[in-house]
C-alpha cells in the first residue's frame, strides 16, 4: 500500500535509527512510503500551547499535502506525539466547517486546502488495521521466541480515547501487545506501560521527569522484561538517551534496552540488528541481540 | 431505554480493596458477588455488598447521580465516579470477569474506598485562591460582563470536585507538591473571569511556582479521568498561553523560555533542531542558566555522539530550513491582535451536512465560530 509518510522531526534528528529502520521495514511489508518532505513540525503540543490557530494551520498544511499524494490510501506517522498532536488539531478542523475554511484561507497562499476526513495512522495502527496481525505473522522469518518485551505506549497514542478512536472494535491501547505476540515474543505487563515518560517537562523539572522514566524502567526490570518497545521517539529519548541520568535519580541500575517499533518488527522480519540501527542506542540491546552472531534472542 | 431497563438482574463479582488503619493490618482484597440489573451503577453494587455481606465496607456517597462528586474510586484501574459507571460497562473492562474497585490514588486512604480529600485535593484547591478578587469599585448592582466571557469559563465551572483527575495525575505521582489538574482548572475559572482583578498576580504566582503550571507533563490522564469533560489539562495550557503570550511572564522554571525557544526553532527550521532547543530553553548557549545545564548534559551528548545518534555536523549546522510560507504563517498568525481559538466544549461539533454550509455564514461567536480568545475559545 502507498502512504503519505510523515516521519516527524525527532526520527530525523536525535533518533535517526527510527527513520532508518522504518525505511528498511516498509518494503518487507509492501508499504510504499511517499515522504512529506516539505511538511513542518506538528508542534508536539507546544505550539498549540503557544497559539492554537498556528498549530492547526501547520498541521492542516501537512494534511493537505498528504491529500495531494497521488494514490496514497492514508497518511502514516511513526511518532506517537505527532499522532496525538495532529489528532487534536484534526478534531477541531473536522468539527467545524467555518474554522476549517478560516484555516484553509491562510493555506490558500500556497494553493493548499485541507478537506475534512483525512485518515492519519501511526505505524502501529497501520500494522494491525491495514496489514493485519495474520499477515504480519506470515511474514515473520525470525520469531522473537523467548524474548520478553514490555510495551511502552506512553501518553499521546492512548489518551484521550475518544479522539484517538479507541473502542472495543479498535483496542488501539493494546495493539503493541498484539504486535509483540504476533512477532513471537512474550508480552510483559508492568505498571508504567501507559504512563508518561517524563519528556515534556525535562527542561522544567528534570528531577520529576527522570523519576518518571526511571520508575517505569524499574517496573519493567522488576517484571523481568528483556527490553521495551515504544512507538514514540520522544519517549525513547527519555527512556534510552537519558537512562544513565534516570538511574541516578531513582538510585538503581536499570540497563533496560528500549527499541523503536520498526526495529522490533524488522528483527522479526529477518533484518540484521545493525541495519536497524540497534547499535545506536545508549543502552546496548545485548539482552535482545547476540552481537557475536547478530541474531535475536541472547536471552533465549 | 425501556429495553435497557427491562434487562433482568445479573450476578457481578466485585473485588474491593479494603483497609482499616485502626486494625493495624495491611490492605487486602475482598470479593463479593451481588445481583443487579446491568444498567445499575457500581455504587449500587458496592452498597448492596455492604447491605448484604459486610456492613463495615467504607464508601463515601451522597447524591448518587454524578452531581455531588463524593463517590470517586478506581474501577478496573481507572478513576471514575462509582455512581456514574454502569455495571455492564465495568464488566466489559474487567479482568477475568471480576470488577476491581480501589480507592483513588495520590491521596491517603482513610478507610477502604474513602480517601483523605482534605489532605490533598482541598488543600490544593485552597492554594489557588478559589474565589473572586473583585475589581473595584464594586458596582452597586450586579457586574455587567459580556455573555461570551462567562460562557468561556463554564467548562471549568462544570467541575464537581470529585478528585478523579487528582487521583491519576502522573505528574503528582512523582511530584506530590504539583498543584495539580483540579486546582489549576479552578484557577482558570478566575483568570478567565473579567470581574476578577488579579489575573496577572494569579498567573505570575502559578508560573513562578516550580510545582505550578509548568509542572504538568501533558499526559492527558486528567482529560480522560474527568466525568464532567472539564479538560483540566486544556485549562492548564490556556493558563500557560495567557501567562506567556499575554502577560510575558518569564518564569524561573524555563516554561516561557522553552515554549518560545520551541516556537522560534520551528519558525526557523521547519523541523525541530534539538541541539538548539536545549540551550535556548535555558535562555541561550551563554545564558547563566544554560551553562550549568549544558555542562551537566555533556555526558549525555557525548554518549549520543559516540553512538552515532547525533553528529557534530548535525549539531552545529541546521540541515533543515522552514519554507517561506511556513515562516509567513508564524509571523502573520502570531501578530494578530487577538488569538483565534476554538473550544469544542462550547462550540460543539458540526452536523454532518454542515460541510456544505456556506462558509461566510459563520455562526454566532458564542456558539460555533472561531472567535477571539475570551469568547468562544479554548
Amino acid at each position: 500500500m502507498k502512504v503519505a509518510y510523515w516521519p516527524g522531526c525527532v526520527s530525523r534528528g536525535f533518533t535517526p535509527e527510527l527513520h532508518g529502520s522504518m525505511a528498511k521495514v516498509a518494503p518487507l511489508l509492501d508499504i510504499e512510503l511517499v515522504e512529506l518532505d516539505r511538511a513542518s513540525c506538528c508542534g508536539a503540543g507546544v505550539i498549540a500551547e503557544h497559539n492554537q490557530e498556528l498549530a492547526d494551520t501547520l498541521n492542516a498544511r501537512t494534511f493537505a499535502m498528504a491529500q495531494q499524494v497521488d494514490g496514497a490510501e492514508l497518511m502514516m506517522n511513526i511518532c506517537s506525539t505527532c499522532q496525538g498532536a495532529q489528532s487534536e488539531c484534526q478534531e477541531r478542523l473536522d468539527a467545524n466547517a467555518s474554522y476549517r475554511a478560516h484555516v484553509n484561507e491562510t493555506l490558500s497562499a500556497e494553493g493548499l486546502s485541507y478537506q475534512k476526513g483525512l485518515t492519519n495512522k501511526n505505524f502501529l495502527w497501520l500494522l494491525v488495521e491495514e496489514i493485519g496481525l495474520d499477515e504480519l505473522r506470515l511474514k515473520v522469518k525470525r520469531p522473537l521466541t523467548n524474548l520478553k518485551v514490555g510495551p511502552f505506549y506512553g501518553c499521546y497514542i492512548v489518551r484521550p480515547r475518544e479522539r484517538l478512536g479507541i473502542d472495543s472494535d479498535h483496542p488501539r491501547d493494546h495493539y503493541l501487545d498484539q504486535v509483540i505476540d504476533a512477532l513471537g515474543g512474550t508480552v510483559i505487563e508492568y505498571a508504567g506501560m501507559r504512563k508518561c515518560c517524563g519528556f515534556p517537562i525535562i527542561t522544567m523539572n528534570k528531577e520529576a521527569s527522570l523519576k518518571q522514566a526511571g520508575r517505569h524502567l524499574g517496573d519493567a526490570v522488576d517484571a523481568d522484561a528483556d527490553c521495551l518497545v515504544t512507538p514514540c521517539p520522544l519517549c525513547h529519548l527519555n527512556l534510552d538517551l537519558q537512562q544513565p541520568l534516570a538511574e541516578k535519580v531513582v538510585g538503581r541500575q536499570l540497563e533496560m534496552p528500549v527499541l523503536h517499533l520498526p526495529q522490533l518488527v524488522g528483527l522479526a522480519l529477518g533484518l540484521e540488528p545493525k541495519e536497524l540501527g540497534l547499535n545506536r542506542h545508549v543502552v546496548r540491546p545485548s539482552s535482545v541481540i547476540d552481537w557475536s552472531t547478530s541474531v535475536v534472542g541472547a536471552a533465549a | 431505554m425501556a429495553e435497557l431497563h427491562d434487562r433482568p438482574p445479573e450476578q457481578f463479582t466485585l473485588r474491593m480493596r479494603r483497609y482499616d488503619p485502626e486494625s493495624g493490618e495491611a490492605p487486602y482484597w475482598d470479593e463479593h458477588t451481588i445481583e443487579l440489573e446491568p444498567h445499575r451503577s457500581v455504587l449500587e453494587a458496592i452498597l448492596q455488598a455492604r447491605e448484604r455481606f459486610d456492613g463495615s465496607i467504607g464508601i463515601r456517597c451522597s447524591c448518587r447521580q454524578a452531581i455531588c462528586g463524593s463517590c470517586g474510586v478506581r474501577v478496573n484501574g481507572e478513576p471514575a465516579l462509582a455512581c456514574h459507571t454502569h455495571l455492564d460497562a465495568a464488566q466489559r473492562s474487567a479482568r477475568e470477569g471480576v470488577i476491581e474497585i480501589e480507592p483513588m490514588g495520590n491521596m491517603p486512604v482513610l478507610k477502604d474506598l474513602i480517601v483523605d480529600m482534605d489532605a490533598v485535593h482541598w488543600k490544593k484547591i485552597q492554594r489557588v485562591t478559589p474565589w473572586l478578587l473583585a475589581k473595584q469599585p464594586v458596582p452597586e448592582r450586579e457586574y455587567l460582563v459580556p455573555r461570551e466571557s462567562m460562557v468561556d469559563v463554564t467548562q471549568t465551572m462544570a467541575c464537581i470536585q470529585c478528585g478523579a483527575c487528582v487521583s491519576d495525575c502522573l505528574a503528582m505521582e512523582v511530584d506530590p507538591g504539583f498543584i495539580g489538574p483540579a486546582a489549576l482548572a479552578k484557577a482558570y475559572r478566575f483568570v478567565g473571569d473579567p470581574r476578577d482583578d488579579q489575573h496577572d498576580i494569579r498567573l505570575r504566582d502559578l508560573a513562578e511556582d516550580p510545582q505550578g503550571i509548568y509542572d504538568c507533563t501533558h499526559c492527558f490522564k486528567c482529560v480522560e479521568a474527568c466525568p464532567k469533560d472539564v479538560n483540566p489539562m486544556g485549562q492548564i495550557m490556556r493558563l500557560r498561553r495567557i501567562a506567556g503570550s499575554d502577560e510575558h511572564i518569564v518564569d524561573q522554571n524555563n516554561g516561557y523560555r522553552h515554549e518560545h525557544a520551541f516556537v522560534k526553532n520551528i519558525r526557523r527550521n521547519g523541523l525541530l533542531h534539538e541541539a538548539d532547543l536545549v540551550p535556548d530553553s535555558y535562555g541561550g548557549k551563554l545564558h547563566p542558566r544554560a551553562v550549568p545545564e549544558l555542562i551537566a548534559g555533556m555526558p549525555t551528548a557525548i554518549r549520543g555522539l559516540l553512538r552515532g545518534k547525533m553528529t557534530l555536523a548535525k549539531i552545529l549546522l541546521h540541515p533543515h530550513k522552514a519554507p517561506k510560507p511556513v515562516r509567513k504563517y508564524f509571523d502573520e498568525i502570531d501578530s494578530k491582535p487577538e488569538r483565534y481559538e476554538l473550544n469544542l466544549y462550547v462550540s460543539g461539533y458540526d452536523e454532518d451536512d454542515a460541510e456544505h454550509a456556506p462558509v461566510v455564514a459563520a455562526a454566532d461567536a458564542t456558539t460555533s465560530a472561531p472567535g477571539p480568545e475570551g469568547s468562544a475559545s479554548q
